[in-house]
C-alpha cells in the first residue's frame, strides 16, 4: 500500500471548490461543535482570509521564543564580528564606495537584522516539507491560492522575526558602535516600504526553491545553492557596492540585491527612493508571477507521497 | 569505536545516495558556500593591499588552517549540534537503549560525505598560500600540528555546543555563536578585532589557538596585542583542556538529561 502515488490532475477553481469555500474555512475552536450556523466571524472575502492567515503566521511563530532569541543572539555575535572586518577594511579605505565607517558598520548590523525577517538562510516554509509528507494534497485541495496562502503566512512569520531577530541585534550594535540613524522621518517611512517589498522578493524566490521539490523531492540540494545565491547576491557577505567591475554591474542588477542591498542603502540614505522601490517592486512581480506559473505547472505534475 | 563509528557512517551515506540530484547538488553547493568566503577575502583584497597589518596570503593562510580544521571536525563530529532536535522528537531516547555510546550516534546521525567539498576548498587554499608565503622549513612543522590543535578545539566546541542543547532545547541556536561564530573569527588575522575579545579567545575559550598564535610563529610576527612568545607553542596543552571540558559537560549533559516522553 505505501509509496503508490496519487497523481493531481485537472484544475483548482472549478465551481465546487467555490461553492464549498464558507464551509471549509474554520475560525479555530468551532471545529466539532456542530452548531448550524456555523463560525460567527468566519472571513467571508479573500482578502479577510488572508489578512488572518498573516495572523496565525505570526502567531505560529510566537511559540518558538526561546529559538527566535537564541537567533538573534547568533546574529548579533556574527554582527560583532563582521563589524570589525569592515571596519578593519574601512580604516586602510576610508570613504570606500561612498560609505564611511559609520555607514559600514550600519549596513552590517542592518544586514543582520534582516536574517531573520527576510529568510537569509533559505527555508522558514513548510511547503517542500508537506510536499515530501504529503500534506500538499490537503494544500491543494484548499479554495484559495497556495501561493497568496503561503506568501501571507510568510508575511508573518517575518512581521514576527522583526521583534525578536531584528531588533536585538540592531541595539546591541548601536550601543557597541554607535549606528547612523536617518533623521528624515520619510526615510523611515521609504525604508518600512522597502523592508515590506524585500520580504515579498525573498518569499517569491523561496517559493519557488521550495516548490521545486514537487520535481526533485528531496529539496535540500536546491536549498544549499539557494543559500549561496542568498549570501553572495544579496550583500551579506560584503555590500555589493565593493564588488568589482562587471561582477558588481550584475550582482546590483539581480533580485537579491532587492532583498539587503537595497533596503540598507535606501535606510543609509545612499540610493533614490523612487529608483530603489520601483526595482524591488519590479523582482516582487516578476518572481511572483514566476511562483504562478511554477504553481499551475505543479498542480499537474505534484506526485503525492504516500504510505 | 571507531569500527561503530565507520559503519553507522557508511550506512548514512548509503542512505544519502538515495536520492542522486539532490546529493550531487549539496556537495556543490557546500564546496561553493564556503568558497564564497574567499570570494569576500578577495574582494577585500582587490580595495586593499592589507588587513589589520596582514596581507593577502597570509590571510589565506589563517583562512586554510582554520577551514581545514573547522571542516574536518565538522564532518566527523558536527551533527552533534542537532541534538536538540532528537530531544525534542524523542529519538534520542532510541539512541541512549542502543549498545553503543550516544555521542558517536549523534556525530555520525545523517554523516554526509558532501563536506567533503568544504574540506577540499579549505586544503586547496591552504596549498595556495603556503608557496608564496615560503615559510622556513625549520618552522613548517607547526602546520599539521595546528590543523590537529584546531580540529581537537573545534570538535570540543561542537561537544559544549551539543551539551548546551540539553539545557537549552528549544534554543539549539545559541551553539551556532560559538562553532560557526568560532570559524568566522579565526578566518581573519586576530589583529583586527578589539583587544578585549582577543584576550577572551586567548583565554577563555582557546579560539586563538587554533591558528592565530601558532601562524604567528610560523610567519614570524611580532604579536599585535604584545602576548607573550611562549603562548604560540601551548596549542596543545590548550585543545587538551577544552577537550576535558567539552567531555565533562557531555558526561553532565547526559546524566541531567529528563525524556520527553513523547
Amino acid at each position: 500500500m505505501s509509496y503508490r502515488p496519487i497523481r493531481f490532475s485537472g484544475a483548482p477553481g472549478t465551481p465546487h471548490g467555490a461553492a464549498s469555500q464558507r464551509r471549509i474555512i474554520r475560525c479555530p475552536g468551532s471545529a466539532g461543535r456542530g452548531k448550524s450556523e456555523g463560525c460567527p466571524d468566519a472571513p467571508r472575502r479573500p482578502p479577510l482570509l488572508y489578512l488572518r492567515i498573516a495572523g496565525y503566521g505570526f502567531r505560529r511563530h510566537s511559540a518558538y521564543r526561546a529559538a527566535a532569541l537564541a537567533g538573534a543572539f547568533t546574529n548579533t555575535v556574527f554582527g560583532i564580528l563582521r563589524a570589525y572586518v569592515l571596519i578593519a577594511l574601512w580604516q586602510a579605505r576610508p570613504g570606500l564606495a561612498g560609505y564611511d565607517v559609520a555607514d559600514a558598520v550600519t549596513f552590517c548590523f542592518l544586514s543582520q537584522a534582516f536574517i531573520g525577517p527576510m529568510q537569509l538562510f533559505g527555508g522558514g516554509m513548510q511547503l517542500s516539507e508537506r510536499v515530501r509528507n504529503g500534506d500538499i494534497a490537503v494544500d491543494l485541495l484548499r479554495p484559495a491560492s497556495l501561493q497568496v496562502w503561503t506568501l501571507a503566512d510568510d508575511l508573518g512569520r517575518a512581521g514576527y522575526l522583526v521583534l525578536l531577530r531584528s531588533l536585538p541585534p540592531t541595539v546591541v550594535g548601536a550601543v557597541l558602535f554607535g549606528l547612523v540613524t536617518p533623521e528624515d522621518p520619510a526615510t523611515w517611512a521609504a525604508f518600512t516600504v522597502s523592508c515590506l517589498l524585500a520580504v515579498v522578493v525573498s518569499f517569491g524566490w523561496r517559493y519557488l526553491i521550495a516548490l521545486s521539490s514537487c520535481w526533485i523531492l528531496d529539496e535540500r540540494g536546491m536549498q544549499s545553492l539557494s543559500i549561496v545565491m542568498m549570501m553572495f547576491f544579496s550583500g551579506m557577505i560584503l555590500p555589493l557596492n565593493l564588488y568589482p567591475g562587471l561582477l558588481g554591474d550584475i550582482v546590483r542588477a539581480l533580485p537579491w540585491a532587492a532583498i539587503v542591498q537595497v533596503p540598507a542603502d535606501v535606510y543609509l540614505g545612499k540610493h533614490d527612493v523612487t529608483r530603489a522601490l520601483g526595482f524591488q517592486l519590479l523582482w516582487a512581480v516578476a518572481l511572483f508571477a514566476l511562483g504562478a506559473l511554477a504553481t499551475r505547472a505543479a498542480r499537474r505534475k505534484v506526485v503525492i507521497q504516500g504510505g | 569505536m571507531v569500527r561503530t563509528y565507520l559503519l553507522l557512517a557508511w550506512t548514512w551515506l548509503r542512505a544519502s545516495a538515495q536520492y542522486p540530484v539532490s546529493f550531487a547538488l549539496m556537495t556543490l553547493g557546500s564546496f561553493t558556500l564556503t568558497g564564497l568566503d574567499v570570494a569576500g577575502i578577495w574582494i577585500i583584497f582587490e580595495h586593499t593591499e592589507s588587513l589589520g597589518g596582514f596581507g593577502l596570503f597570509e590571510v589565506m593562510f589563517l583562512y586554510g588552517t582554520s577551514g581545514l580544521s573547522f571542516a574536518l571536525a565538522d564532518m566527523l563530529f558536527g551533527n552533534v549540534e542537532r541534538l536538540s532536535q532528537h530531544v525534542r522528537a524523542g529519538s534520542f531516547d532510541t539512541m541512549l537503549i542502543r549498545p553503543t555510546g550516544a555521542f558517536i550516534q549523534m556525530a555520525t546521525d545523517r554523516f554526509g560525505v558532501q563536506r567533503l567539498g568544504r574540506i577540499a576548498q579549505a586544503a586547496l587554499v591552504l596549498g595556495i598560500s603556503l608557496p608564496r608565503l615560503d615559510p622556513p622549513w625549520s618552522r613548517m612543522w607547526m602546520v599539521p600540528l595546528m590543523v590537529v590543535c584546531g580540529l581537537v578545539i573545534f570538535t570540543s566546541i561542537f561537544a559544549l555546543g551539543g551539551a548546551l542543547q540539553f539545557l537549552l532545547t528549544d534554543a539549539p541556536e545559541v551553539a551556532n555563536a560559538f562553532t560557526y561564530g568560532g570559524s568566522t573569527l579565526t578566518q581573519y588575522p586576530l589583529s583586527i578585532y578589539g583587544g578585549e575579545l582577543v584576550k577572551g579567545v586567548t583565554f577563555i575559550v582557546p579560539l586563538a589557538f587554533v591558528n592565530w598564535q601558532p601562524a604567528l610563529y610560523v610567519l614570524d610576527r611580532q604579536d599585535p596585542f604584545g602576548l607573550p612568545y611562549w603562548l604560540r607553542f601551548v596549542a596543545p596543552v590548550a585543545a587538551l583542556l577544552l577537550a576535558v571540558a567539552a567531555a565533562l559537560a557531555w558526561r553532565a549533559g547526559i546524566r541531567r538529561y529528563r525524556s520527553t516522553g513523547s
